[in-house]
């Protein structure tokens, strides 16, 4: 294997699209011939429609590459993450979706194999800046995990955690947010009579909206969703989904997924990647029944991946 | 793919192995397990079933020996001897008559055997039981009762009799006890006084009157306290029970030296578990006589409890804290790797090993430390080490040496199995690395963690070889934690079951009528650990239905 360098960048992956691509998309290489390159370890540039770049955004990914040991699993990834939306990361296993999700709240750090290059900006601060503590930056952000995590304690203290380790200690407070993070997370009436209890009595749909709950208890300015209904059945994968479309608007959100219907049913955007790269990212409607390119239709479609 | 569905399905061939024909693994694993819960019912089974009959009164049998001579006692054993015939060992107590504890009786020999109504077992203070047919109750010359009313007169006076020797200990052992407590504290004053401001200086004979005014008062106190006792004494004085042994020799028995009597063969199954009750009372309750192999084990219980909870006080921190460095901190690599070695090879080091370190260490190093800075008057006035020789505190220290091992490997392997997501999920909530183990990690990890605290206290409360260098004595009847300031003395030596049944079986001067002591005290040792042991399950199972019971 060729030794990694954070250099191998593509000059027009970062720029705008040009508009007429989009319309030429039928001219373009054919399906094989760019997935191969891809495979072949080359680069292509991403296809980033316009109206992505024109919402604001909240998280700007910019020439992100991330090594574990000597593989490269991102290869110079660039892509907004619009305000207030639902943005959809897609893509066949193995494809990168949950490490860059992962690096967003440098998770990655706590692997020791890891390196990156290029950087990526919350609000306009830098997430990789050696200044930047990895503490106050998680604080800022919630995650939820494919597999739900509820902690070993109650429901209540659960919900208040991420208060918790800040040092707030006024009941009234963490009374407060346990109820509207609950409300929010549709669980509300489901556990406010067994606050007390412990979260892990729960059932899995429960435990996994608890773990939304958590996550949007601190007024996070991003929500990490890893798949989080691969590990649900589909009455509460039904649930969250709603749930995420009540999230809608008021939280900025970025959702891996594996389920197609998922990522067209409650996602603004969407963001198709392959083996490293960011092929195709533009607004859920075009990419599922216009996409730009033939890969990212052959994907949604079914017929690979 | 698919075949004839006509075609007859293969049959499997007589010739196929062993392992084609059932399940051979379940006979060896099952038969392994049947094996070793075998054993283990079977070292219990033993140890209960002779333990447990101690204390029951036994028939007192009179043989007729052809050579004219008859014994009275327990039969303890039977056996075949080398020439084919049976023979009986009988315990014919009396020892400082006969000259022996027990006699191996051949039936060729034994003319009659009969059991005596008023044959009495006598348990004395002294001297080791007697057995003896009563003849009559005295005080003085005077004759109380004789005959068959002798036993019921005894049965009547001994009680009060008991109570004033008791009064007399108490006495002895509280009062005198503070009394000497007090001079020695103002002993220690004058030496204290002349250590640091020297012979004659105002302070010295400020302490030296007061250790005179000391002295003056705690001889009158003893004064009052000794006419207690002289009265209590002379009440029991002249108090006796007279018996003919089974040889015809007439014995006079202080009736203050009688712990209690009975007579076996008369009693009813109810007096018989009134008999065993009191003897197990005692057993519990008393301190011991007669070189351990009688009367109580109260000491040592009280000594194994508290030097087994200390040493799970002292080992639960620092083998917590070191499985949490080694497992959360420490980055993987040949360091640790060799530290994980070498505690593993800690826990095969022999336990004798700790006890020479102990004492080395703990003991001289330490303890002499703490002595010449903080117990220096002591040390010069009675060249007597306080914290400088063997304690509770250093035993504690040392056999929670002996259990870190247990409890950093049963700690890390309890943290490595807290799931990674429960981690990730804390630090996402933008909690710090500390925060994560105090909040997540330890709580989850706690019910595998108590359980490594659970095998090494049941290690510690079994280990005697280390205890016999560091503190363990046969004989300390002042308890490390009693009722007097400061309530708890951690340098004291004290006594330990282990030890006690080393001691009591193999140092014993009446081996054989020490036996069953031997597995009574095993049974009661076993039957602490079961009990510390439960207790602990109990509470981890409580902190394992808060935290981790895990459903999906």
């Amino acid at each position: 294997m060729k030794p990694p360098s954070p250099a191998p960048i593509n000059s027009s992956a970062g720029k705008p699209a040009a508009p007429e691509k989009i319309g030429a998309a039928t001219g373009r290489q054919p399906v094989a011939d760019r997935l191969a390159t891809v495979a072949a370890g080359g680069q292509v540039p991403a296809e980033v429609h316009d109206l992505v770049r024109r919402e604001p955004a909240v998280l700007e990914i910019d020439q992100f590459n991330l090594w574990y040991g000597t593989k490269q699993a991102l290869h110079a990834v660039s892509m907004p993450i619009p305000h207030g939306k639902v943005t959809a990361l897609v893509g066949p296993s193995g494809c990168g979706k949950s490490t860059l999700l992962r690096s967003v709240n440098r998770l990655n750090d706590l692997v020791p194999s890891v390196r990156i290059s290029g950087d990526m900006r919350l609000n306009g601060d830098s997430i990789y800046d050696p200044r930047m503590d990895v503490i106050e930056l998680r604080k800022r952000m919630g995650m939820v995990f494919q597999r739900p995590n509820p902690f070993p304690m109650s429901i209540y203290e659960n919900v208040v955690y991420a208060l918790r380790i800040d040092g707030e200690s006024n009941r009234g407070v963490l009374d407060e947010v346990c109820e509207t993070s609950l409300r929010g997370a549709a669980l509300w009436d489901e556990v406010k009579d067994r606050l007390s209890d412990s979260a892990l009595g729960l059932s899995g749909g429960q435990q996994q909206r608890l773990c939304i709950a958590r996550a949007i208890a601190a007024e996070p300015e991003v929500l990490l969703l890893d798949e989080p209904c691969s590990a649900l059945d589909p009455i509460a994968t039904g649930k969250v989904e709603d749930l995420i479309q009540e999230l809608r608007g008021r939280y900025s959100v970025l959702i891996v997924t594996h389920n197609m219907q998922q990522a067209s049913r409650s996602s603004d955007y969407t963001a198709f990647m392959y083996l490293g790269r960011l092929i195709e990212y533009g607004p859920t409607p075009d990419i599922f029944t216009k996409p730009v390119l033939r890969e990212t239709e052959a994907y949604v479609t079914g017929r690979f991946g | 793919m698919s075949s004839d569905p006509h075609r007859p399905r293969r049959q499997r061939s007589a010739h196929a192995s062993l392992a084609a024909h059932g399940e051979p693994w379940v006979w060896l694993t099952g038969g392994a397990l049947s094996l070793s819960v075998a054993m283990i019912v079977g070292l219990l089974g033993f140890i209960v079933s002779q333990g447990i009959g101690t204390f029951w009164p036994r028939p007192l049998e009179l043989f007729e020996i052809s050579d004219d001579r008859r014994a009275l006692g327990e039969i303890t054993a039977e056996e075949a001897a080398p020439d084919g015939t049976r023979r009986r060992l009988v315990r014919t107590a009396n020892f400082e008559i006969t000259g022996r504890h027990f006699e191996w009786l051949a039936d060729g020999e034994v003319t009659a055997v009969t059991r005596p109504p008023q044959a009495t077992v006598v348990e004395r203070l002294e001297g080791g039981r007697f057995h003896g047919l009563p003849l009559r109750v005295l005080k003085g010359e005077e004759t109380l009762a004789e005959g068959d009313q002798a036993f019921a007169e005894f049965a009547r006076l001994h009680p009060d009799v008991r109570r004033r020797i008791r009064a007399v200990w108490q006495i002895d052992k509280q009062d005198r006890g503070i009394l000497q407590r007090r001079l020695r504290a103002a002993r220690l004053a004058v030496v204290s006084a002349e250590l640091s401001d020297g012979r004659d200086t105002k302070a010295w004979q400020k302490a030296h009157a007061d250790e005179e005014k000391q002295r003056r008062e705690i001889d009158g106190a003893e004064q009052v306290l000794n006419e207690q006792t002289a009265r209590l004494r002379g009440a029991n004085e002249g108090l006796g029970f007279e018996f003919a042994t089974a040889g015809g020799e007439r014995v006079v028995l202080p009736l203050a030296d009688i712990v209690r009597a009975w007579q076996p063969n008369r009693l009813s199954l109810a007096e018989k578990m009134g008999v065993y009750a009191s003897r197990w009372g005692e057993f519990l309750s008393d301190d011991p006589r007669e070189a351990n192999s009688a009367g109580g084990v109260f000491p040592a219980i009280w000594g194994t409890v508290a030097m087994t909870l200390i040493m799970a006080l002292l080992v639960a921190p620092f083998g917590v804290l070191a499985a949490l460095y080694l497992r959360e901190y420490a980055s993987r690599g040949p360091l640790t790797a060799a530290v994980r070695i070498a505690i593993n090879n800690l826990a095969g080091v022999p336990s004798i090993v700790y006890g020479a370190f102990g004492l080395g260490f703990f003991c001289y190093v330490l303890g002499g430390s703490i002595d010449s800075l903080f117990f220096r008057p002591a040390l010069v006035a009675d060249g007597q080490p306080t914290f400088g020789t063997g304690g509770l505190l250093w035993a504690s220290l040392t056999l929670a040496l002996l259990t870190l091992p247990v409890v950093i490997v049963a700690t890390e392997e309890a943290l490595s199995a807290v799931p990674n997501s429960m981690r990730e999920g804390s630090y996402a909530c933008g909690a710090s690395k500390w925060q994560t183990i105090r909040r997540i990690v330890l709580p989850r990890a706690l019910p595998g963690i108590m359980t490594g605290l659970i095998l090494a206290m049941a290690r510690g409360a079994g280990e005697v070889a280390p205890l016999m260098l560091v503190g363990v004595k046969k004989l300390a009847l002042d308890l490390p934690i009693d009722s007097s300031f400061p309530f708890v003395h951690p340098e004291r030596e004290f006594m330990h079951l282990a030890y006690l049944i080393y001691d009591v079986g193999f140092q014993s001067p009446n081996s054989q009528a020490a036996k069953p002591m031997v597995f009574t005290i095993t049974f009661l040792l076993v039957a602490i650990i079961a009990l510390l042991n439960v207790t602990a399950i109990w509470i981890r199972g409580r902190i394992k239905r808060r935290y981790v019971s895990q459903q999906f």
